[in-house]
């Protein structure tokens, strides 16, 4: 086992390192960001000054090396903008992303597996079509759509929640956690929503496709066989195993959900790093956005390992797999 | 409702335990109806072991599973009667089912692989069979579970509790399915070729304890198989199914050394013996027909040496001294 | 569970797999309804020219005092009747929802036929010739999957630049690693099959067993994601376009509109936005009922 995430975590450095190439040599092509910075009535001289001292006026390879050697100790330079280092924005705009995600991913799985169970027991019933009808449009209509959608019902027409931005923080250490506060809340419930409801029809979609290829089961029919009651047989038979896949894919959805996010933040004006990037992209802010990638790669590459980690915790035979 | 009290009462000595009459399940299907079981008669005596013989899709199976009320639309029970120790199975409720099932009637699957929870312990799956009919303490519950693993030959049982599925071989997994399934002391067992997916050695073992078993605690056992040879040895009686009829029965010897019913000689006439030692084999010629479009009349008629003009009549099930019955107009009487 | 079908022996027409999916297909009210949608928002969408009231990129037409216009108004300079309002600048909402859905369908239907014949050449390439071509090409595919959709297409984006075309690439280089992957999926379990085996024994060309033979069994399932793959091309890139990387103001797309309209929308001018956002709702719904009935026809695990 140990050797197995040894394996995983070579892998993961590969897939970190090769990202980081794309990435800076992508962005690298994009206009020059001086002339976001310097005002048009600049002068040339003025120009060649900044990107000397932005590091700018060197190749483009001597700029990555640098580049990856900074990055390796969490430097990822300065935002051209507000002259912050980039790694401290977008830190300090992760508690409010991670909140979110965190919060909404919750509501999918509460709302979404009880849901795919009952889709998935009686596929034929009026009420299972009605709930796949549901998570159709839940993960088909664009996230800004529904967050659109909820705005107009929940904050124009009722007038009861707010539409945008973070409310009332207490600070947990060098947390801020808006779930502690009621207005917190208030400005989470449209933004968790939103998010939620996207991640909530994946859930009735793999609960019931877990369960619809459970249920056939011989060990099904076996615990029947055996009279226990139906209740033993759906919260123990059925849910211990339809857990698997569900784990497996709540976990990697978090992942997803955190790239999402960028969409859910820029319209409910929420103060994540997703709102972040979408501005940094907008101003050319490089450093912020390379940044921004280079941990989104290795958030992602870190959450399939534990993922992996999880799935073999949970199922049995997988440890034996593993082991061989 | 407490049900031992109840069969009490309802019970005669010299009823059989189990009476079914004409049971017919059918599966509505996109292609038409599907007969599995289409006019099914059996009788069963306490203790008594009955090897009900057929090939694949005749309906064996799901005779087992009717038995049980483990019938899932789109099949459904849709004629006959089940009476086991003075209950109607069929129009039982589903509650005092429940009760019956793992109870006073276990079931052993065929594929051991499969019907053990693989992401259950063995101990979890032993224990929720006992509580499921029992209000007794897990520790209880536990002790009941080490001694049905003793009592089908479990080495090392405590080890064995805490394993999971996937640790345990398949003869092993068997028996601890066969242990479940006489966990609660049933006065019937169903088999369901519980030794189809075993090695031909672990087969014999199999079948030999669970023969002695059923004797020495005076269970009745309905053992499933396609093959003759398999229950030779083991059943009291033989019942003969083919495309959802029963077309033969009669105590074991009888069957075996004087088959009344051509399909019954066929299965026979196949199986090597010294007898037949260097000769070919017999075939029965043609497919076993599609239970969607069975021929009119007797299933058998058109593979069937014998057959003559009146059978395009199905026959009904004759009975002949020795509690010998056979479905067919020319049995080799 | 549908009835029994009975073939009454007067029926001459022959059951070909094709008579039999129209048939399966039609059975579903739900998709026929979807597939009516489709219809019914693509045919004024790429007629937009000819039957919209207004060209609302012909800036000379626009008076500003028809601006923000709610519902059902008659301009008063134009004397048109705006059904659905007029924007801040006023265009008219439905003439903008119609030119917008023709750009809307216009990258979608593009992207994904690139997609497609890229992602299906490198499957049938990878799982024709296996060996160090199909470790390599899938597992550029496996790492790409990996990462969310829009991260990749806002990446690209930022790279690219504006434009139309640039909204096209940006979304053909997200969306052929799907299609690469389940074409592989499909021509590998294929490609094992005894008849290719047969068609390799007579040394058929290998061009001709992967047109013939590999290809051919790979359409269900393309059908299907080529479908679903339709409507979530159009929701990624409104979404791109909401967030202001997508398509450029000249020529505006769904969600753009959307996005023009989302700062009137809390002062309560909810028509600028609402009436694309139904427009785009309703086309990405209309594929996703044809395409979600198509993968329980098409797919053959789920045939009785």
């Amino acid at each position: 086992m140990p050797v197995f995430i040894i394996n995983r975590l070579f892998q993961a450095f590969g897939v970190i390192l090769v990202m980081s190439v794309l990435v800076f040599v992508g962005l690298y092509l994009i206009g020059d960001p001086t002339s976001m910075l310097v005002s048009p009535e600049a002068t040339e001289i003025e120009r060649q000054a900044l990107r000397k001292a932005l590091g700018l006026d060197q190749s483009i390879w001597v700029q990555y090396l640098t580049f990856l050697g900074n990055a390796a100790q969490g430097d990822f330079g300065r935002s051209f903008l507000t002259g912050q280092p980039a790694l401290q924005l977008i830190i300090e705009r992760m508690p409010a992303t991670v909140e979110l995600v965190i919060v909404a991913m919750t509501f999918s799985v509460l709302v979404g597996v009880p849901l795919g169970i009952l889709a998935g027991l009686r596929p034929k019933a009026p009420s299972s079509k009605a709930i796949m009808t549901g998570s159709i449009l839940g993960f088909s209509l664009p996230n800004f759509w529904i967050g659109l959608m909820l705005i107009m019902l929940f904050a124009v027409y009722l007038g009861v929640l707010p539409a945008s931005a973070r409310g009332e923080t207490v600070s947990v250490g060098p947390v801020a956690l808006s779930i502690l506060t009621i207005d917190g809340w208030q400005h989470l419930a449209l933004p968790a929503l939103t998010l939620g409801l996207a991640k909530a029809a994946l859930m009735i979609r793999v609960t019931r496709a877990a369960t619809r290829e459970v249920l056939p089961m011989d060990y099904i029919k076996f615990a029947r066989a055996k009279g226990l009651r139906p209740s033993r047989i759906l919260n123990v038979h059925l849910l211990k195993n339809i857990l698997i896949p569900i784990i497996t894919v709540a976990g990697l959805e978090f992942g997803q959900a955190i790239a999402f996010a960028v969409v859910t933040e820029s319209v409910f004006s929420w103060p994540g790093m997703g709102k972040l990037l979408i501005d940094s992209i907008i101003t050319l802010d490089r450093p912020v956005v390379v940044a921004y990638l280079i941990m989104m790669v290795f958030f992602l590459v870190i959450l399939n390992l534990v993922v992996d980690i999880l799935y073999m915790a949970i199922d049995p035979s997988a440890r034996e797999k593993v082991r061989d | 409702m407490d049900v031992s009290s109840m069969q009490a009462t309802a019970t005669a000595k010299r009823e059989p335990l189990l009476s079914i009459k004409g049971l017919k399940t059918h599966f509505a299907t996109r292609a038409g109806v599907v007969k599995a079981v289409d006019g099914v008669d059996i009788e069963l005596g306490r203790g008594e072991i009955l090897g009900l013989v057929g090939e694949s899709g005749s309906g064996k199976s799901i005779t087992g599973f009717s038995i049980l009320g483990l019938i899932d639309p789109p099949g459904r029970i849709v004629d006959g009667s089940i009476d086991y120790d003075g209950f109607d199975l069929v129009s039982m409720g589903e509650e005092a089912r429940r009760q019956l099932r793992g109870n006073d009637i276990a079931m052993i699957f065929q594929d051991p692989s499969m019907t053990l929870n693989p992401v259950l312990r063995i101990d979890t799956q032993l224990i929720e069979t006992v509580q499921a009919h029992a209000e007794v303490s897990t520790a209880e519950a536990r002790q009941r579970a080490r001694d049905a693993l003793v009592q089908v030959g479990i080495p090392s049982p405590d080890e064995r509790l805490k394993a999971y599925p996937y640790e345990l071989s398949g003869g092993m997994r068997q028996r601890i399915a066969i242990a479940i399934a006489l966990i609660n002391k049933p006065k019937l067992i169903i088999a369901d070729e519980p030794t189809t997916a075993l090695d031909v050695s672990i087969q014999g073992q199999i079948i030999y304890e669970v023969k002695q078993l059923c004797r020495k605690t005076g269970t009745a056992l309905i053992w499933i198989t396609h093959d003759l040879a398999v229950v030779a040895g083991l059943a009291d009686r033989i019942s003969v199914m083919y495309a959802g009829r029963i077309v033969e029965t009669g105590i074991t010897a009888d069957v075996i050394e004087r088959p009344l019913h051509p399909y019954t000689q066929g299965l026979i006439d196949s199986v090597p013996s010294h007898a037949t030692r260097g000769r070919r084999l017999h075939q029965i010629k043609g497919m076993t027909p599609s239970l969607l479009n069975l021929p009119q009349g007797c299933a058998f008629r058109e593979r069937c040496e014998r057959a003559t003009p009146e059978c395009l009549v199905a026959p009904e099930p004759t009975l002949l001294p020795g509690g010998k019955s056979v479905r067919c107009w020319n049995p080799a009487l | 569970m549908s009835t029994p079908t009975t073939v009454s022996p007067t029926t001459t027409v022959e059951e070909t797999p094709f008579r039999r999916f129209v048939v399966q297909f039609t059975e579903n009210r739900l998709a026929m309804a979807g597939l009516i949608l489709m219809i019914l928002l693509a045919i004024p969408a790429f007629g937009a020219p000819w039957i919209a009231p207004q060209n609302p990129y012909d800036i000379g037409a626009l008076d500003i005092l028809d601006s923000q216009m709610p519902p059902g108004s008659v301009a008063e300079v134009s004397g048109i009747t705006h059904w659905l309002g007029t924007d801040s600048q006023a265009r008219d909402v439905l003439s903008a929802v119609l030119y917008g859905m023709r750009t809307s369908l216009l990258v979608a239907f593009l992207s994904v036929t690139v997609s497609l014949l890229i992602g299906t050449t490198v499957g049938l390439c990878a799982a024709y010739f296996g060996g160090w071509l199909d470790a390599l090409l899938m597992r550029i595919v496996d790492i790409q999957l990996s990462f969310p959709a829009i991260l990749v297409a806002l990446v690209m984006l930022s790279v690219l630049g504006q434009g139309l075309d640039k909204v096209i690439i940006a979304l053909i280089i997200v969306q052929w690693a799907y299609f690469a992957r389940t074409v592989r999926g499909t021509a590998l379990v294929e490609r094992n099959r005894e008849y290719i085996l047969a068609a390799r024994c007579l040394s058929l060309g290998w061009r001709r067993i992967i047109a013939r033979h590999l290809l051919p069994n790979c359409l269900p399932p393309l059908i299907v994601i080529a479908t679903i793959d339709l409507a979530n091309a159009i929701a990624l890139e409104a979404t791109l376009s909401f967030l202001g990387v997508g398509v450029p103001v000249t020529q505006p797309s769904l969600g753009m509109l959307i996005a023009n309209g989302f700062e009137f929308m809390l002062s309560g001018q909810y028509w600028i936005s609402f009436f694309p956002g139904i427009a785009l709702a309703l086309a990405i719904v209309g594929i996703n009922l044809v395409g979600d009935h198509l993968r329980d026809i098409l797919n053959p695990r789920n045939a009785l």
